[in-house]
């Protein structure tokens, strides 16, 4: 019998004073506390139907933590959580949960959904806090070799469930740091990066040797791997690091970057804390980043935090249409990021140095839905204005990285790069080598490149187990 | 940690290091390049593998002090280590066996080309080396480059060494004397490699020049180092380093190179700073 709702709205996320954050670097939001926890946790109507477990790309059991946490039984909340997903603390932060599960959550029919991100988060922070580890299956040891490629969350959750089957994990990283897009694209005001690094201690603690500074297709290929590295399996999990630039004049001024560069400058390397920190970046008083998802919104919020006194979002199509979580969008706009919707770049003009002084755009309106379901926008002639900038950054996606394929011949990739593998078991068409996460997808999520490392796992552990006869 | 072997003084501000870093000099090829980073904030600098020691595990990398970085790595005592070296990056040289190479090095850029001519003799090429600096004391790898060179030019800017003038005019005068090449293999200062490409344009001479932008991850996952080629636009970590010398937008690449020159002088000279007071102190 489901209960009766007990509050309409989500029970406010405390976050830092707008203004105060929009200089800092610190995390947004605060976090719950438990009394704020149990409250939330209290709005679920206990329905009987469940529909939040299927809207959860890994399909943890919704309804059973919310209720640990309503009866402020947090450790069965985290045991409930972790049997699902690794990295929640991660995944609450992250997670575009309002097109997931809280999209299709019973209450959100008529009310606000029940916050499960805010609750999942908590959870999480809570049990870190006591020292709680995921329990997951541990089996005596294999001598299997597997060889992870990359370290962002495919590799991570794949390198800790197959070290629980027992074998021997060690992930290539290309980077100094582990984390893939955790440490070098999201930053640390949205996830602090004290959190990857837990988790990636973590899995060290499991017996996972992390080898950063390893390219694969250079230090080594695939092959090599194989043939004289001894792996008998090979994840791939590289991600989706190649960006695009838009075939319009002045895209190689000195101040264009692209997101990947804007962010990796400011996170991976703190060129914010330059010149303590020995890596520079461009400050400018007017920065203007173009899209419209999370990657957008991380940059431009970072623009402002760089010092920008006006930091402009140019996205094509209107404020509905925007990919970036919305929690993110409401937290840009509170900061002073200034949106410039309908509007698309046509042209960078810099001065005699070399350097952007304008951008100029073209106004959109929208048409027709597409193909993606989303309303195509379309220019309005004659319809164009300049914006003096400084610094332009495009985060208008990634392709895939070409570093493996090129070095694997017989690894198959479709037309956009992307390596063609198995949905369900990461299989690819070369023996022995799986493929996961956003070098399979195109740019996605956080947590479907988790389940893509995770079902891989399973399937590379019976691979490994049938003696390798099959798999290919 | 990668451990520092040694480190020489080839030249004011210019050094040799051995660096221990088995991993990245197994696959390594002529032309490769590798990223460093000294510590924890420190910044991720592209620097050629000049040559490779496979008893130790080790690769040379020469470095001119121009910024914090490449000053801190000068005063680097064997002993001490870096705490990252990721590689080997890029394309190797498309190397012709029996190729008939003429390498040109302006300053530094005998860094690059010295591993380039070993391997075009490695593969039974004949080498004409043509070695440029400023002034006599700039001259490097003069010994190196003899020994896989079939025939060695020096020339200096104020001919205080070797032939008076610049490498052009050397390339000029073996051409004029009826040298020929099957391609030119320029790499130095950006005016260096624009000039020589200038000389061999007209008369259809292939020439390979090796590019040094700004980088930062070297995996081409950022764009940093992207640069036109006839008009296409290439990430020069992964697409090269070396590209055909009579496509590349050497104005784009110039104006690009200047892209952080005050927040690197700012750096450099906040180091210098900190370099002679802790000097001062230490005697
Ligand atoms: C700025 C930004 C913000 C985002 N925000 C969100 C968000 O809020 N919510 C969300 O769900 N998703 C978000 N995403 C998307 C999400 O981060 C990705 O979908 C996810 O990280 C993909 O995981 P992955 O493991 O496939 O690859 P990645 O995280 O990209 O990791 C790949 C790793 O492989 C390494 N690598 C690449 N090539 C090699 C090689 N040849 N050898 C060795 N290592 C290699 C890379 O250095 C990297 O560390 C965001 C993405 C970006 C860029
Ligand atoms: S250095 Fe980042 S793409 Fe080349």
């Amino acid at each position: 019998m489901a209960k009766k709702i007990t509050q309409k709205t989500k029970t406010p996320m405390p976050c830092r004073d707008a203004e105060e954050r929009s200089h800092s670097f610190e995390e947004v939001s605060l976090g719950y506390t438990l009394e704020d926890a149990r409250r939330e946790a209290e709005r679920c109507i206990e329905c009987k139907n469940q529909p939040c477990i299927a809207g959860c790309p890994v399909e943890i059991d919704i309804p059973a933590f919310v209720k640990a946490v309503a009866d402020g039984d947090l450790t069965r909340a985290f045991v409930v959580l972790s049997e699902k997903n690794l990295l929640p603390a991660i995944c609450g932060r992250v997670c575009p949960q309002e097109e997931q599960c809280e999209k299709v959550c019973t209450i959100g029919r008529k009310f606000e959904p029940v916050a499960i991100g805010r609750l999942e988060r908590f959870v999480a922070d809570w049990a870190a806090a006591q020292g709680l580890e995921a329990e997951g299956v541990r089996v005596a040891p294999t001598d299997k070799k597997v060889a992870i490629i990359g370290s962002g969350p495919a590799g991570l959750t794949a390198a800790a469930d197959l070290a629980r089957r027992g074998h021997q994990v060690t992930v290539f990283e290309a980077l100094h740091e582990p984390g893939g897009v955790l440490i070098y694209g999201i930053p640390e005001f949205r996830l602090p990066k004290s959190i990857v690094a837990r988790e990636v201690h973590a899995l060290e603690r499991l017996g996972v040797e992390i080898k950063t500074n390893h390219v694969i297709g250079r230090t080594f290929t695939i092959d090599e791997l194989f043939t004289e590295l001894g792996y008998e399996a090979v994840f791939v999990a590289t991600g989706a690091g190649l960006p695009y630039f838009p075939n319009i004049p002045g895209v190689n001024l000195v101040g264009v970057y692209s997101a990947n560069e804007y962010l990796t400058r400011s996170n991976l390397m703190k060129a914010y804390r330059f010149p303590e920190s020995d890596t520079p970046m461009i400050r400018a008083a007017n920065v203007a980043v173009i899209g419209g998802g999370n990657t957008a919104m991380d940059a431009v919020r970072s623009a402002k935090r760089l010092g920008a006194e006006h930091a402009y979002l140019i996205y094509r199509r209107s404020r509905d249409e925007m990919p970036a979580r919305k929690e993110e969008v409401e937290h840009a706009e509170e900061e002073g990021i200034e949106f410039l919707l309908l509007a698309s770049p046509t042209e960078i003009l810099g001065n005699e140095r070399g350097r952007v002084t304008t951008i100029r755009c073209q106004r959109m309106a929208l048409g027709e839905p597409d193909a993606s379901g989303r309303r195509s926008p379309k220019p309005i002639p004659g319809d164009t204005f300049d914006l003096a900038v400084e610094v332009v950054v495009f985060a208008v996606g990634q392709g895939a990285n070409p570093l493996i394929s090129s070095t694997t011949p017989d690894l198959h990739v479709n037309k956009w790069g992307n390596i063609i593998a198995d949905p369900e078991t990461g299989a690819t068409e070369k023996k022995g080598v799986f493929a996961g996460g956003d070098i399979v997808s195109g740019g996605a999520t956080v947590i479907s490149a988790m389940g893509a490392g995770r079902r891989a796992a399973r399937a590379i552990d019976s691979y490994l187990a049938q003696g390798m006869t099959d798999g290919a | 940690m990668y451990p520092v072997l040694s480190n020489e003084q080839l030249a004011p501000d210019v050094h040799r290091l051995w660096i221990e870093a088995p991993h990245v000099i197994r696959k390594r090829r002529p032309g490769q390049f590798a990223i460093l980073r000294i510590s924890a904030d420190g910044e991720r600098i592209p620097l050629t593998i000049a040559d490779v020691d496979h008893a130790r595990g080790a690769l040379a990398v020469i470095v001119q002090g121009v910024g914090k970085t490449t000053r801190q790595l000068n005063r680097m005592a064997p002993g001490t280590a870096v705490l990252d070296v990721a590689g080997p990056l890029g394309r190797p040289t498309d190397i012709h066996p029996g190729s008939r190479t003429c390498c040109i090095g302006g300053g530094i850029g005998a860094a690059v080309v010295y591993p380039i001519a070993t391997g075009v003799k490695a593969q039974g090429g004949y080498v004409v080396t043509i070695l440029g600096a400023r002034s006599r004391d700039l001259v490097i790898l003069e010994d190196d480059l003899s020994r896989v060179s079939d025939h060695l030019v020096v020339t200096t800017d104020d001919g205080s060494y070797g032939r008076h003038g610049l490498v052009t005019d050397a390339l000029k005068a073996l051409l004029d004397e009826g040298a020929v090449f099957d391609e030119v293999v320029a790499v130095g200062p950006l005016p260096m490699m624009r000039a020589v490409c200038e000389v061999t344009r007209p008369i259809g001479l292939r020439t390979v020049v090796s590019l040094n932008p700004v980088m930062v991850d070297g995996t081409g996952m950022c764009g940093g180092c992207r640069v036109q080629i006839g008009g296409e636009q290439k990430f020069v970590c992964v697409d090269g380093p070396e590209f055909d010398g009579h496509q590349v937008d050497f104005d784009e690449l110039a104006s690009r190179l200047r892209a952080y020159r005050e927040q690197e002088q700012e750096a450099a000279a906040r180091y210098d700073e900190e370099c002679a007071s802790a000097d001062m102190w230490a005697v």
